[in-house]
């Protein structure tokens, strides 16, 4: 394990792409030391802010101290584990395709923004635009898993195409927005106009149904055993299930786009 | 040809044992896991869907119940059954499953279908992905940790089935024979054999109640049929035919055990063997083509020994 100590009192935002595993590994701590690092627009060493030491033998990058103000920490890894004690800035875990990271404090917007595979936990609160497509792209997250287990701002999930999000409390709104499939399950309230220009999908609402858009239609109440997996499958993240309960409502839409997408929401 | 009072043999629990080969065959498997909103309703679905299904000398597939299973152990966390099913190859399993999971499991009220066998993709079959077509364009999918499951609509909800299910090179054909001085007694001794067998994980007894009254040989008189009645193995025939067996000898039983390995075959049989031997039970042989059906020879004595 390598532990990286940041030890700036910088205002200015510092993007970290550089600390990923994939860039870590066979390097020595002095070279590690001096991968890149933007301070602002200025271009720095990753030792300018972080004191390093450990050793990069098992793919495993500790991060200590709050790091809100940096961005881009584990960026398009590909491999190994990113854990980092305190917060952390703005496009977390954006693009990755492998590994996982943990954050035990909380983050803020873009986490895992068009990430394409791995896992992504977040123990505290996250931004907006979590999973989402980048403006200007039509695809967000293709893959991997997001949990959260605080609060999300809006447009979580946007134009998402597959994956799963879980948010363990409150959702902002426009949550899943323009989602082609993929599954956002939520535990908490959620915002207005939830799956808005959602294609295909699910969304899954633990809670009281929310206020949903008219374009969304009444299909049935059952009991779709594939939530079970997803509920398995978060049972591995400790996340809130104790009001899972059946049967659900489905409500298909966005009737305004072509409709195959799903809400679940308690009957 | 040596008569079983001629052969070579040992006893072993008061029992003759015909020191012999059961002759398997390598052959294709897999495992599907059946569920359903309760044990009944699962039930139902396996049972249907493993029937006609005891030899692949008149069946596509040799298939059977594996073991209940409860909810803990189940994907979806509901009452499931394990099946396994065998073939000669990959591309005529996965025909097999495809239309036997089609006709039996997804017209089955409240089921599901999932792989229960890691995936190889180099050796993997297509179940769900092929019965997707039903949902004639409303079918969804939801991917999650690498597996693919679909979710066809149907009437009383849906019909969720995993898309890939991984296959192993298994043995077929492991079996003993029980020679018994009466039908009855003959039967007692299969049913124990057959409950004994059944404890063994990765194997099942494809054939009606673990139990073959039909033994086979390979080839005819007539020129269309692979195989026909051994009748060196018929008591009705002992009169006017090469029979195998003593004079004492009404009635005789076999059970037939497919699994995933060798190992667990020898295991199965050996079980079969311990629970048979008992009062009525003449001898207790194996059914083998004298190495011309399969390279999997299971000697008796070495599940004694």
């Amino acid at each position: 394990m390598i532990r990286l100590s940041y030890v700036s009192n910088s205002k200015v935002p510092l993007e970290a792409e550089s600390i990923k595993p994939d860039l870590f590994i066979g390097k020595s701590n002095s070279e590690i030391s001096k991968l890149p690092v933007f301070d602002g627009n200025r271009k720095c060493e990753l030792g300018q802010f972080f004191s390093i030491s450990g050793t990069m033998d098992d793919d495993f990058i500790l991060i200590e101290n709050d790091c809100a103000n940096v961005k881009l920490i584990g960026s398009k890894m590909t491999r190994g584990k990113i854990e980092v004690l305190g917060n952390v800035g703005m496009h977390l875990g954006a693009g990755i395709s492998g590994g996982s990271i943990v954050v035990r404090g909380s983050a803020t917007d873009w986490v895992g923004a068009e990430m394409k595979g791995g896992t992504i936990e977040i123990l505290g609160d996250a931004g907006h635009l979590i999973g989402a497509a980048y403006r200007g792209a039509s695809v967000g997250m293709r893959g991997g898993n997001i949990i959260v287990h605080g609060n999300c701002g809006n447009e979580v999930g946007s134009h998402m195409r597959r994956g799963l999000i879980a948010i363990g409390k409150n959702v902002g709104d426009f949550v899943g927005m323009g989602m082609i499939a993929g599954t956002i399950i939520t535990a908490g309230s959620v915002g207005i106009r939830a799956g808005a220009e959602m294609k295909r999908g699910t969304l899954v609402f633990l809670t009281e149904k929310p206020a949903l858009l008219p374009t969304f239609r009444f299909s049935c109440n059952y009991d779709p055993s594939f939530l079970t997996i997803y509920f398995n499958k978060l049972k591995q993240f400790n996340f809130p299930l104790s009001t899972v309960n059946s049967p659900w409502s489905r409500y298909c839409g966005d009737l305004i786009s072509i409709g195959l997408g799903e809400i679940l929401c308690k009957a | 040809m040596i008569s079983n009072s001629e052969a070579p043999s040992f006893i072993f629990q008061g029992v003759k044992i015909i020191d012999t080969f059961a002759e398997a065959f390598p052959i294709t498997g897999t495992r599907v896991i059946v569920t359903a909103v309760s044990k009944e309703w699962a039930f139902i679905a396996a049972n249907t869907a493993t029937g006609h299904a005891s030899s692949v000398i008149g069946c596509d597939t040799e298939a059977g119940i594996e073991r209940e299973l409860s909810p803990e152990e189940t994907p979806d966390g509901r009452p499931g059954f394990s099946l396994l099913f065998f073939a000669f190859s990959k591309d005529s399993l996965q025909k097999a499953i495809v239309a036997r999971v089609g006709q039996s499991i997804l017209t089955c009220p409240t089921t599901a279908c999932y792989n229960g066998v890691a995936i190889d993709p180099l050796r993997s079959i297509q179940i769900g992905g092929m019965l997707r077509f039903f949902g004639d364009g409303y079918q969804t999918s939801k991917l999650l940790d690498g597996k693919r499951y679909w979710r066809i609509p149907v009437m009383d909800g849906e019909f969720v089935c995993e898309d890939k299910f991984g296959t192993v090179k298994g043995v077929a054909g492991g079996n003993i024979l029980i020679l018994g001085t009466t039908q009855n007694l003959a039967l007692q001794a299969a049913s124990r054999g057959v409950a004994a067998a059944r404890k063994v994980p990765d194997v099942i007894l494809p054939f009606p109640g673990g139990v073959v009254r039909s033994g086979s040989k390979v080839g005819s008189k007539y020129k269309k049929l692979k195989a026909s009645t051994n009748e060196a193995y018929c008591p009705t025939l002992r009169a006017i035919s090469n029979s195998q067996l003593d004079a004492n000898v009404s009635a005789v039983y076999e059970i037939v055990i497919d699994g995933f390995s060798r190992e667990a075959v020898e295991a199965a049989m050996k079980n079969a063997l311990f629970a048979a031997c008992g009062e009525g039970v003449e001898c207790i042989s194996a059914g083998n083509y004298g190495g011309k059906l399969g390279p999997v020879h299971i000697r008796l004595s070495s599940l004694i020994s």
